[in-house]
């Protein structure tokens, strides 16, 4: 599965299961945040990468929020 | 020749606002021609002015797609254009894709656009269908051979002339099937280029096949706690000192770095080889590209079976399909080998 934040170049070079991430320098990350905010943020979004991988997918599919 | 309005589309690069740290600006508009547009206006026939450049951070522009889409649709229909020019991008893939999107918003508008891209640019295969996107080189170096066939193509959508096929006109093909009248018919055609392929002799066929670079989902995981998951990312991050040299930009190579032991990715073990992206953000927390400390406390929890103890990593800048393709079948040959059942792939 696939974490990033430009969706659409992700879908053109074909992967399945896709998770949008939070900025192109720091997809899975935020630095406006404290460091427990952007761990907790960074988690939860790994979390979802793994949801992503126990979904059944017929073909691409964004997991969006 | 009545007077016709050209607006040109540039990234914070080009634009001349700044480097990767200025990747976050909104789009802007100045009523003149900025860097490439001067260049661009020498190319372009005598009715045809330069009155408006607008210019976007490349990272804003990708991250905000709805707000940059908005703010460039005002601003285009401000200027009125007769004709709009995006870039060139080359091989420069946020550009690309932003040069593509400028270019759908102008079709939306009635507006035809012309942009310049190396065939592998994603803005291609994503904008195409939306505006005519000349075939360039892969860097800027190629600058001096594209601006004069965007600019005559570009003088031809304003003055509203007939545009020849691809191959003609120096466009990449936009997948659209134009009748024409041929002095052969159909069946003798055929047999022509049958007996030149059989002939071994090169031939130009009337009808590519498309390439779709399609594979089947992977099936569903049934119980993470019991499978090894890997980290493989495009966003560089490498041991401090960047011990493989692995390149900023058209990577040559893969590294495979070991993470045995380790809680989290410091500031002072990693950071990023990319040359494409603002590295500050990476090089301060290395987690936010490849997430280690989060996948280790999952593992702790038992969540996920085990945490492979390697990640892989290139620098996706420019990076050729034909490199990634390979690196992409080692990597996974590797990684099957090793038991591995489930990627988590990240890209900046």
């Amino acid at each position: 599965m696939h974490v990033c934040t430009v969706t659409p170049i992700s879908l053109t070079v074909g992967a399945n299961r896709i998770v949008p991430a939070v900025a192109i320098p720091h997809p899975l990350g935020n630095p406006k945040l404290n460091p427990q905010e952007e761990f907790t943020l960074r988690k939860k979004l790994v979390e979802k990468a793994l949801q992503a991988l126990t979904t059944p997918v017929s073909e691409q599919h964004v997991f969006e929020s | 020749m009545e007077a016709k309005r050209v607006v040109v589309y540039l990234n914070q690069f080009f634009g001349q606002i700044g480097g990767e740290d200025k990747a976050d600006t909104p789009p802007q508009s100045v009523a003149k021609a900025v860097g490439p547009g001067v260049g661009l206006q020498a190319n372009l026939p005598e009715n045809c002015t330069i009155v408006g450049t607008i210019i976007c951070g490349d990272g804003y522009f990708n991250e905000n797609l709805e707000e940059a889409s908005t703010a460039v649709r005002q601003m285009l229909e401000e200027f009125a254009p007769h004709v709009v020019v995006a870039g060139p991008a080359f091989n420069a893939g946020r550009y690309g894709m932003a040069c593509g999107m400028v270019g759908k918003i102008a079709h939306e508008l009635g507006i035809p656009a012309v942009s310049g891209m190396y065939p592998e640019n994603p803005g291609v295969e994503a904008y195409r269908q939306y505006l005519y996107i000349i075939e360039t080189g892969n860097s800027a170096a190629a600058m001096r051979s594209a601006l004069p066939a965007m600019g005559k193509l570009a003088g031809k959508l304003a003055n509203g002339e007939p545009i020849g096929p691809p191959a003609e006109e120096g466009y990449l093909s936009r997948g659209i099937r134009k009748n024409v009248f041929a002095d052969k018919r159909g069946s003798e055609r055929a047999i022509d280029l049958l007996l030149q392929k059989l002939k071994g002799e090169p031939f130009t066929t009337e009808y590519p096949i498309p390439h779709f670079d399609r594979v089947e989902p992977a099936a569903a995981i049934s119980d993470l706690s019991q499978v090894t998951v890997a980290v493989v990312t495009s966003g560089g991050i490498v041991p401090k000192g960047n011990p493989d040299r692995i390149e900023a930009s058209s990577a040559s190579r893969y590294g495979k770095y070991s993470i045995a032991g380790l809680d989290t990715l410091t500031a002072e073990g990693f950071e990023t080889a990319h040359g494409g992206y603002d590295p500050v953000y990476a090089n301060q927390n290395p987690n936010r590209v490849v997430p280690v400390d989060a996948l280790r406390e999952l593992e702790k929890e038992g969540k996920i079976g085990r945490l492979f103890p390697y990640f892989y990593t290139t620098v996706g800048n420019g990076t050729s399909v034909a490199n990634a393709r390979k690196y992409a079948a080692e990597i996974a040959a590797e990684l099957v080998n090793e038991g591995v059942q489930a990627v988590i792939l990240t890209s900046t």
